[in-house]
């Protein structure tokens, strides 16, 4: 069964979205006061000429000026890794970065990931590997990931976990989201020296989730 | 946050004049450390002054060293070739600093002037000398595990949180600093300050001075070396206690010795009686203990942090143990 | 009838997947509504005391600023009693009736709302309010000393004060082989990543939209009404994602009050977003917890004796507690026991349901206590609890519904190697590490509650189906999905799940696990309904009975609710954890190297998304194990580290190799479904196996948690290394 074809059925499985807004704010968001300035960023390829507030992060300026709600806030303190983006194609803490000081920066977000409506392979991996339960980190994950691999920060087994580790999942979703990295990557699970048996490799497998899966099925089903 | 005047500077002298000139006004870099301040009301600047387009970010090697530019991102140095090589202390630490994403954006100049991570600092609003100077120390008997045990005052038990600052006062670093009165250099040593009865104070930094860079001496290049870092997480937490050590080790035999401490003191903490107890003697398991215990001379704790003590002590042991390749 | 079950038991991927991994997927402070203006919160700094002064002058004249509210300027509110009181709320003392006097009831409540164009200005010009207070004394520091027994109300509810059955303390002195074990377990924080928003919209005829972050949007809805006095139906409560909540968003807290008030008062749609600072104080907590277990055996193994106390913090306003204790009645077979509870009054926000509520605590106290009592018996852990199986409820001495804790603790077991796990000093040394084995059991009640479900099915072949149940991340979508695709005989993909919104059919909340025994029952009910209505067969696609109608639609609603089982059998979920950890002893960490959990949940709807949910309880118990403590300092009475910096939640590089896997279950006693929850059991008994792997590697009791290396030197000098 493909994930992202949509139904033949009445109502179309079309993700639930924000009720569109019929123009851009560019420049209409109430309250920005005198002292604002203007920035240029190029947000998934295309240049928006706003007016911030000096404290606006890019964060906000993502969120609530272009309304790209993919990045999520969680913290506000670079501590939980929800608003990863991409600013000229490195990691960045989109909470951390006054959106003026990014003036003439290129701008990568979740929504920018998937190419002519074909998801990124990472996108494809954590839908398969079910790498993720509520999925309010999972954009921040997909970018952190996605970072990772454009910044050649995909060496190991141990790296990728080192690498992941500035995204938190409460939902607990880590082994999965390192099965969807291993798989997009190609990193064999590790025969990592701090826990390196057998069993240990094949319980951190790719393949687990399948057979699990397999197992589950067969019981479930009966 | 409150409103300020932001302005991006181009050059240096105009940025240092900025600095100088206008009160209240501070540099903005990674801006990692200076946004969560400012978003919790801590730092509370009429300007901001950015600085991030300053030609401080290229990391060279010289005849003497290497020079890592001010603005050089923490992961761009830990990447380095040259600091992988000859300073895994420093590949270390800056490894182990933060998150990935805060290392593509933070920069060296700026973690080594983070502000600490004081509980009762960071919360903008218990009581704390080094935010509001007069209002008291909730650390002294409060519930921070992260307190100092050395150099602390009635009036300031925090700890500096910086990885990048132990292991470079174990390399013998410098920091370039530019400013009204032109250029100096400051040894990371001395960098900075002791809380005493101005903990407001972090830095040695006159307004208006800027880190332009960081200068590791050539000498440690060949020394043995490591960093070893305590957390409760296995990533992405600041250091509870961590140990750099430097080694000239000749036929077997410590003929010099460098040891920093992290997390125990309102700067990153030399322990120069470990440097003496290691000189002349061959580096074994009996010793990395000896200067493990030794490292803790004079810790003064308080109610809240004496754990802290042997967990020094066997952070230090394991420092020296990694550096020599004791098991 | 029966239907061909095709898509249920079936492992496949979540329906709303391809939404959140685009970031299409829509939070509650995701919504875009016009006009929208954007509110602050002003927090008390004093753990109790009365207002004495609030001076708004600066914020009021702050850029953007449109209102400021506080006791003295926002409007009395009727707050009517809730009767009956949700099953989340505490069964006594009063919710917060925020800014409606000038009390303060502890260090965070808000005593002010900042109401701006921006959330920038908002928060700038709430940042220049300045509250003066009279302080008064407060209990700030946990002191058993000042416990009291639970009121009559939170008694009925399953939560006595004191219990017995057999003779106890006669029993435990008598005993050959005894443990007295004290424990602590420290506040602990939902800590979702997604922090709770609510955007609240009124229109010109006073109706209230709430777009909200919430386990249950009806009871938001009941709870506004009953707060404002409207009537329910004019409240709309949506909710449609939500980003993990862990019990967090079950009840409704002040700030969606406060929302609703502000755009009231400025007359527009306004945002209350809490920081995560605001979160640890305007949300709930798995409160503070000390526990006394003493346990007697014969040397065989077999128990004559539980005896466990318990006392856990509470406001000073409402009585919040837990069922601690239901495991030491429950889990194992006992003639003689007897439980105590306690509470203690502190100025602390009111304490709420996190993740396995009661049960993971208890758990935590009882499998840590059964673990030393092994040792004292010189005997397997894993052998002293198949002594000890309770083949029906030891409790009320009613028959399981099902129960295959049994098949847990062998199947477990082998996957995990337990009898083959290192056992001797040499065999545990790994390098610098210590390797240490441990496990424990986990139990969890299961219930169900009332729903109904709406099904409509359209000629094309699409359906839909409707409730008002929610979706925090277990797959809730999913997993009605794939009920209503076998039950209509339609692929997968032809059905579309709306949930999370009040005007949808009601449900009950999200959460104790009920879901699936709930709403999986309603959604089948509904389509047997509608296949009832149509006049078609037990099986197969029913589009074809619709066209034959000449219609272009039917619908038809179904409902749940509990039957007589509920009388007549105990129901729960069962579970066994295998934990191997690595112990650096000299440097005090704990890594937890993996984990092997079996549950027995009854049937599994997906065992894909099943595996996450558990696996996801693992690395929460990981946290409630080694790292997650709410900092609370005694003398100012304020939690120190509310940010994710340092209240520690794990990260990736905490996590080894886990596995989760279900044994064979299916309870159609409990449920026409058959299945019985597993949110809440898959945190049940993952922090006591973490710490009794920790014994084992080290030697070291530990009695408190987080085990963080502070404690292991603690211990280590204690013991005298």
């Amino acid at each position: 069964m493909s994930e992202t074809t949509t139904g033949a059925g009445a109502p179309a499985r079309e993700p639930v979205r924000a009720p569109a807004r019929d123009s851009a704010r560019d420049d209409a968001s109430p309250g920005v006061p005198p002292a604002a300035h203007p920035v240029r960023l190029t947000v998934n390829g295309e240049a928006h000429d706003l007016a911030v507030d000096p404290r606006a992060t890019l964060l906000d300026t993502l969120r609530e000026r272009l309304r790209l709600t993919g990045a999520k806030k969680g913290c506000e303190h670079g501590s939980c890794g929800a608003c990863t983006v991409l600013v000229d194609g490195r990691r960045v803490v989109s909470c951390l970065a006054l959106a003026v000081a990014c003036d003439g920066r290129e701008v990568t977000t979740i929504e920018g990931l998937a190419a002519g409506g074909r998801l990124h392979p990472l996108q494809q991996a954590f839908l398969d590997a079910d790498a993720f339960q509520c999925g309010y980190c999972t954009p921040g994950q997909i970018m952190s990931g996605v970072g990772l691999m454009a910044e050649g920060r995909a060496r190991d087994d141990a790296s990728l976990r080192d690498e992941l580790s500035g995204n938190l999942c409460r939902c607990g979703a880590y082994p999965n989201i390192l099965a969807a990295l291993r798989r997009t990557t190609g990193i064999e699970p590790a025969p990592d020296a701090t826990r390196g048996d057998d069993r240990l490799r094949a319980a951190a497998g790719v393949d687990e989730i399948a057979r699990d899966a397999r197992d589950g099925a067969g019981q479930g089903g009966a | 946050m409150q409103p300020f005047a932001y302005r991006k500077i181009h050059d240096v002298a105009a940025a240092i004049a900025q600095g100088a000139g206008e009160p209240n006004t501070v540099f903005l870099a990674g801006g990692t450390d200076l946004v969560q301040l400012l978003q919790d009301g801590i730092a509370r600047p009429a300007g901001i002054v950015d600085i991030s387009d300053l030609p401080f970010s290229s990391i060279a090697t010289t005849i003497d060293g290497m020079r890592i530019g001010a603005l050089a991102k923490l992961a761009d140095v830990a990447d380095h070739p040259q600091v992988r090589a000859h300073y895994p202390a420093l590949a270390t630490a800056l490894g182990e600093t933060a998150s990935p994403m805060v290392r593509n954006m933070a920069t060296t100049g700026g973690n080594l002037l983070q502000r600490t991570r004081c509980l009762y600092f960071r919360d903008g609003v218990s009581s704390c000398n080094k935010r509001e100077p007069g209002s008291g120390c909730g650390a002294l008997r409060g519930e921070d595990a992260r307190a100092a045990l050395f150099g602390a005052s009635e009036a300031c038990v925090a700890t500096h949180a910086s990885d990048l600052a132990v292991a470079l006062l174990a390399l013998d670093a410098e920091v370039l600093v530019a400013g009204p009165a032109g250029e100096r250099s400051i040894p990371v040593e001395r960098l900075h300050t002791l809380p005493g009865d101005t903990p407001w104070i972090d830095s040695d930094l006159e307004p208006g001075e800027l880190i332009s860079a960081i200068f590791v001496p050539r000498g440690a290049a060949g020394w043995a070396q490591a960093y070893a870092k305590l957390r409760h997480r296995a990533s992405f937490e600041w250091p509870l206690v961590s140990a750099a050590v430097s080694l000239a080790v000749v036929d077997g035999m410590i003929e010099d010795a460098r040891v920093a401490l992290g997390g125990v003191a309102h700067k990153p903490w030399r322990a120069e009686d470990v440097e003496t107890l290691l000189i002349g003697r061959e580096l074994d398991p009996v010793l990395a203990r000896e200067a493990g215990e030794a490292a803790t001379e004079g810790a003064r704790p308080l109610a809240g942090n004496a754990a802290k003590i042997p967990l020094l002590a066997r952070v230090v042991s394991r420092a020296l143990a990694d550096a020599g390749g004791l098991p | 009838m029966t239907p061909a079950t095709t898509f249920v038991g079936s492992p496949v991927s979540r329906v709303d997947g391809p939404a959140k991994v685009t970031g299409a997927a829509v939070y509650a402070a995701d919504f875009d509504i016009p006009h929208l203006a954007h509110a602050s919160i002003v927090q008390a700094r004093v753990p109790a005391g009365r207002i004495a002064a609030i001076d708004t002058r600066a914020a009021e004249a702050a850029p953007g600023v449109l209102a400021v509210m506080t006791h003295e300027t926002t409007r009395r509110l009727p707050w009517h009693p809730r009767d009956p009181r949700p099953g989340v709320d505490p069964k006594a003392g009063e919710r917060l009736h925020v800014l409606q006097d000038d009390v303060v009831r502890y260090d965070g409540q808000p005593v002010a709302l900042v109401v701006a164009q921006s959330e920038e200005q908002a928060r700038a010009a709430a940042d220049l309010v300045r509250v003066d207070y009279a302080p008064t004394a407060a209990r700030t520091r946990f002191d058993v000393a000042y416990a009291r027994a639970p009121s009559e109300a939170t008694a009925k509810a399953g939560r006595p004060g004191d219990t017995s059955r057999g003779d106890p303390e006669g029993a435990f002195a008598q005993a050959p082989v005894r443990v007295d074990v004290p424990f602590v377990q420290p506040r602990e924080q939902h800590a979702a990543i997604e922090p709770h928003a609510t955007i609240a919209a009124w229109d010109e005829d006073g109706r209230l939209t709430l777009w909200d972050k919430s386990q249950w949007v009806d009871n938001v809805r009941t709870e506004i009404a009953h707060v404002f006095g409207l009537a329910e139906d004019r409240i709309r409560v949506i909710s449609p994602f939500v980003g993990g909540a862990f019990g967090s968003g079950l009840r409704t807290w002040p700030h969606v009050t406060l929302a609703a008030l502000a755009a009231e008062r400025v007359g527009r749609p306004v945002r209350l977003a809490l920081t995560r600072r605001q979160l640890f104080t305007n949300t709930g907590f798995r409160p503070h917890t000390e526990s006394r277990v003493r346990l007697g055996a014969f040397p065989d193994g077999r128990l004559t004796a539980i005896l466990h106390e318990a006392t856990g913090q509470t406001s000073t306003y409402e009585e919040y507690a837990e069922t601690t204790l239901t495991p030491a009645r429950q889990l194992y077979a006992c003639p003689n026991v007897a439980t105590r509870y306690r509470l203690l009054d502190m100025n602390v926000n009111t304490p709420s349901p996190m993740r396995g509520p009661g049960a993971a605590t208890g758990e935590l106290f009882l499998e840590t206590a059964m673990d030393e009592l092994a040792h004292a018996l010189g005997m397997n852990p894993l052998e002293l609890r198949r002594a000890n199986l309770a083949k029906t409820d030891p409790d009320s001495g009613k028959p399981w519904s099902s129960n295959a804790l049994a098949a847990c603790w062998d199947q477990a077991a082998a996957r995990f190697g337990w009898a083959d796990r290192p056992r001797t000093d040499e065999a545990r040394r790994a390098g610098r590490e210590r390797i240490g084995s441990g496990m424990a059991s986990a139990f969890y009640p299961a219930h169900r509650a009332k729903a109904r479900a709406r099904v409509t099915l359209y000629a094309n072949g699409g359906a839909m189906i409707q409730a008002a149940t929610s979706d925090m991340g277990p797959g809730t979508y999913t997993a009605l999905s794939q009920v209503a695709a076998d039950a209509l005989g339609l692929p997968l993909e032809q059905v579309r799940v709306e949930i999370g919104d009040s005007a949808l059919p009601p449900a009950p909340a999200h959460g104790g696990s009920i879901t699936m025994a709930t709403l999986g029952n309603a959604v089948a009910n509904a389509c047997a309904a509608l296949r009832e209505t149509l006049g078609a067969d037990g099986e197969g696609d029913l589009t074809p009975a619709l066209r034959r109608s000449g219609r272009d639609s039917a619908a038809a609603e179904g409902a749940s609710s509990p039957g007589k089982e509920a009388q007549e059998y105990e129901s729960a979920a069962f579970g066994a954890v295998f934990a191997e950890v690595r112990v650096d002893p000299e440097l005090g960490t704990v890594r937890v190297a993996r984990l092997v959990g079996g549950y027995d949940v009854g049937r599994v709807v997906n065992p894909k998304l099943a595996r996450s949910q558990c696996i996801g309880g693992m690395v929460q118990g990981i946290g409630m194990a080694l790292s997650e403590e709410a900092v609370f300092d005694r003398h100012c009475g304020r939690v120190m580290n509310a940010n994710l910096s340092d209240y520690l939640v794990p990260v990736c590089a905490d996590v080894g190799a886990l596995e989760a896997f279900f044994v064979e279950s299916d309870d159609r006693v409990f449920n026409p479904l058959g299945v019985k929850g597993l949110a809440e059991i898959a945190l049940c008994g993952v922090a006591a196996a973490i710490v009794n792997a920790v014994y084992d590697a080290t030697g070291l009791r530990m009695r408190e948690v987080p085990v963080t290396p502070e404690r292991i030197v603690t211990a280590q000098a204690a013991r005298g290394r």
